[in-house]
């Protein structure tokens, strides 16, 4: 047993070690050179250049920087911008875009973090958003709301409405419902308590800042279906802070 | 049942045997096929280039190369929780590096609230659960990212950066909304190993000792992270 169990490890693993050699990525230089740095930032020095018509290999990428290795086994950091002037065996200039405004427009995936004000108290959550167009899109949100008398868990699913994705400062609506736990702070006594469903109704703005951020501001207004007589009502500000992909 | 034995051994011997008269028949034939093969198997050799280039002509997208943005790793150092004195503290953290500038980052951590000195000298419980955790959501920057050399013969990459965020502080039961602020020194030993030696502020409000007041919980940590 224990040799059949290690043989299907070992032929998974060099299963796994061949289908990553498939996936090596070869350049050559198009420009007079291009410059290596230590690591992956513009802070860090450069130390080699690769000359025109040399080959490099690419590893890996952090951000915006690729990790490669040439043909004399140096390796090192080179940009975006100086990737971009390399040629790709089937000699056409490298496809490594930066993320543009358009690329915001028709992002497919975004999420991100936000903070702000429900009902007087503090929100903390994050997000996350799936786009079936440019102008619809269905998001999930889970937040913490820490009050001076209570604090809850929240958990919303919402449809969201972009009717001018292209403006720079895009305007939202969204439509969703949802579930909060309350839990009362054990110093105080006269609070609410338990498990509640809720909808709401809200509005928001977002706009791209640049690379694969964007900022969000959303107003929220709810209505929370409590197992008293009268329901209540919360009004939430959230800002965001988000990025896409 | 002997005799179907024999009769069923007989035909496969036959079989056999004429299968083999069949080949050897047919050997004389296939061997001009076969230098012909080779022949044209030379032309085409000739025809094309001696040196196969070694590389395939395809196109290098973005899709087929690796990234490393996430980061993750676990910490330990003392935090100095007010009016309860500093006590040992546990985390992870998570992280993804957006640029090289910006990046976020979650951590949870782990500690224990001791006694107020309003406990110890008034031999007094003001609560029973000392289990103080905290959850951050922050935003950091790169701020001097550089080299730190060791020796003569060792550089290493090295970040220093500040962070600031939110989230909540859970001290006798009960969760605060929590501001922190602070600064890190990230150190690279290789692409997917750092270390991390940070100072952070956690600032909340608290009413357990009595009055409403805004508490500082200053932590210093050192952790090690792995890139992914």
């Amino acid at each position: 047993m224990q040799r059949l169990l290690l043989s299907v490890l070992v032929s998974l693993w060099v299963g796994w070690v061949s289908a990553a050699e498939v996936e090596r990525n070869f350049v050559q230089v198009a420009d007079p050179y291009i410059e290596m740095h230590t690591g992956p930032g513009r802070g860090y020095p450069v130390f080699y250049v690769i000359n025109r018509d040399d080959w490099a290999e690419i590893l890996y990428r952090q951000t915006d920087w690729f990790k490669v290795r040439t043909d004399a086994g140096i390796e090192g950091w080179v940009s975006r911008a100086e990737m971009q002037q390399t040629l790709s065996p089937d000699g056409q200039h490298v496809d490594i875009k930066e993320a543009s405004r358009d690329d915001f427009i028709a992002r497919k995936w975004d999420m991100g973090l936000f903070t702000g004000d429900f009902g007087g108290g503090y929100s903390i959550g994050t997000f996350g958003g799936y786009h079936m167009t440019e102008n619809i899109s269905i998001e999930a949100s889970f937040a913490q709301i820490l009050g001076n008398v209570s604090n809850s868990y929240m958990l919303a699913f919402n449809l969201v409405e972009e009717p001018f994705p292209e403006w720079v400062i895009s305007p939202s609506f969204s439509l969703g419902t949802g579930r909060i736990k309350t839990t009362p702070r054990s110093t105080l006594t006269q609070t609410k308590d338990g498990t509640d469903n809720f909808s709401f109704y809200g509005i928001g703005a977002r706009m791209h800042l640049s690379h694969r951020f964007f900022l969000r501001l959303d107003y929220n207004n709810y209505v929370v279906f409590t197992s008293r007589n009268n329901n209540e009502e919360v009004r939430e500000w959230r800002a965001g802070f988000a990025f896409f992909f | 049942m002997a005799s179907r034995i024999c009769v069923f051994l007989l035909t496969v011997i036959v079989s056999g045997g004429l299968n083999s008269i069949t080949a050897l028949a047919a050997g004389g034939d296939t061997m001009p096929a076969q230098t012909v093969d080779a022949e044209s198997q030379k032309q085409m050799i000739q025809q094309e280039p001696v040196i196969q280039p070694a590389i395939k002509r395809r196109e290098v997208s973005e899709a087929q190369i690796d990234t490393e943005n996430f980061e993750i790793g676990m910490y330990a150092g003392l935090l100095s929780i007010e009016d309860f004195g500093t006590k040992p503290v546990y985390g992870t953290r998570l992280a993804y590096h957006i640029t090289e500038d910006l990046f976020f980052e979650g951590t949870l951590g782990l500690s224990k609230a001791g006694e107020t000195s309003q406990e110890s000298i008034g031999n007094t419980v003001l609560f029973v659960d000392r289990k103080f955790s905290y959850y951050t959501m922050a935003l950091g920057y790169n701020l001097l990212p550089g080299e730190t050399f060791i020796g003569r013969n060792h550089a290493f990459n090295t970040a220093l950066y500040v962070i600031a965020g939110v989230g909540s502080s859970k001290i006798a039961s009960e969760s605060h909304f929590t501001a922190m602020f602070g600064a890190g020194y990230r150190f690279i030993l290789t692409d997917w190993l750092a270390i991390h030696a940070t100072v952070r502020d956690h600032i909340y409000t608290l009413d357990v000792t009595g009055i409403q007041k805004k508490n500082n919980s200053i932590e210093m940590s050192l952790g090690a992270t792995y890139f992914f």
